[in-house]
């Protein structure tokens, strides 16, 4: 233990470990923009086998230049009292079979990942539904990762409407779209309505509440009127596109769909 | 029915298969009775075997195995890029390859214009005929 004290001056100069400057006190998390990035103090030669033995490893970690600066052994904290847990009772009632707890599941849901060719102001081609083969422009992703399209409504017949992904060909065209505020659309506005369930009317009083209900409110025709205004503005400075947004998708003898360029 | 383009060196040829599939190389060399060694200015020199390899009609002076330089040179000078271009195989090839790349829109606009070319062409023809019968 005393020999340990001579070695230190001649040798070690040369070898400074980082560990003699460094405070104790300090953490990773107290200053790490201070920090350069710190090499690897032993490189691999092949995986598995260092380029420095352990006790050069001991050296270069500075191990010894710690220990004498706190005189001869590693400097240690004190234990910290542990908070002295509430006595726990015995439970009153044990399970006759064990029972299974479900595994933890961390996952997070979110929207559909969206295709990078699915831009706002993309054209997509509808695949299945009553608009099949309609072109309509793309305006938004929202929550639950549906797609916000719109025809607009005086060109194709589509009005603002939630599209799946998954039922749509991107194609490379793009409408500006940067005068229309898609912002109030959500989820909820397309929501179905809840109805109050009267039950105390039946048959006629039935019919006639179906009715009235079919009709578009006015505030929705409204919003698909300002939104498409913008839109059909920066569509019609482009030749043909109206007319192209105005006709339907269809596969024609000799397209190969997996050759076509979108 | 004799041949007319023969395996000599200075014959550019279109590659038909392959990882190098509708370049035009040079024949620098013949190797044996089925390769040919070849080259092109975007190319490393290399072998191909002749069944790759469809003869074009455009030929240039080169002599054996030329240095890069030398046979870019060459093709400068010999101006096989536009005749290849202005020949009715290599239009043929540039049209096949904007046909495959055009865009849903691109297809749908050459839509519109054939239906007004056709519809001029039938114009014109409505008023031959007419001229013709009166």
């Amino acid at each position: 233990m005393l020999g340990l004290g001579q070695r230190f001056p001649p040798f070690h100069t040369a070898f400074e470990p980082a560990a003699l400057h460094r405070s104790y006190t300090t953490t990773e998390s107290m200053a790490p923009k201070d920090r350069k990035p710190h090499v690897c103090r032993n490189p691999d030669l092949i995986r598995g086998v260092g380029k420095y033995s352990r006790s050069k490893m001991y050296h270069k970690r500075g191990l010894w230049a710690i220990k004498a600066k706190n005189g001869g052994a590693f400097p240690k904290h004190e234990k910290k009292a542990a908070a002295a847990a509430p006595a726990e009772k015995p439970p009153k009632f044990y399970p006759a079979d064990d029972v299974k707890k479900p595994l933890v599941n961390k996952r997070k849901a979110r929207p559909t990942k969206l295709r990078a060719s699915i831009t706002p102001g993309t054209v997509l081609i509808i695949l299945a539904g009553r608009f099949k083969g309609k072109r309509v422009v793309f305006l938004k992703q929202l929550s639950s990762g549906l797609l916000l399209v719109t025809g607009p409504f005086k060109v194709n017949g589509v009005p603002l409407r939630r599209v799946n992904q998954s039922y749509v060909i991107a194609t490379s065209t793009k409408v500006d779209v940067s005068g229309v505020s898609v912002e109030k659309f959500d989820d909820k506005y397309f929501g179905k309505k809840v109805e109050k369930k009267k039950k105390k009317g039946e048959g006629e009083f039935f019919e006639a509440e179906k009715e009235e209900k079919n009709t578009l409110p006015h505030d929705k025709k409204d919003d698909q009127k300002t939104v498409d205004a913008a839109l059909i503005a920066s569509i019609e400075a482009v030749p043909d596109l109206k007319s192209y947004l105005g006709a339907r998708f269809s596969l024609k003898s000799g397209m190969k769909p997996h050759e076509l360029v979108f | 029915m004799p041949f007319k383009r023969y395996v000599e060196i200075g014959r550019i040829a279109l590659v038909n298969y392959g990882k190098d599939y509708g370049k035009l190389v040079v024949i620098v060399d013949v190797i044996d009775q089925n390769r040919a060694l070849v080259d092109a200015p975007d190319m490393v020199r290399g072998q191909m075997n002749f069944k790759r390899l469809t003869l074009t009609d455009i030929k240039i002076d080169i002599k054996r195995v030329p240095n890069k330089k030398t046979l870019i040179a060459a093709l400068e000078a010999a101006d096989v890029k536009n005749k290849w271009e202005s020949s009715s195989w290599g239009r043929k090839l540039i049209v096949q390859k904007k046909r495959a790349s055009l865009n849903d829109f691109d297809r749908f606009k050459i839509m519109l214009a054939k239906i007004k070319k056709a519809g001029v062409v039938r114009q014109e023809l409505a008023k031959l005929k007419k001229e013709t019968t009166a």
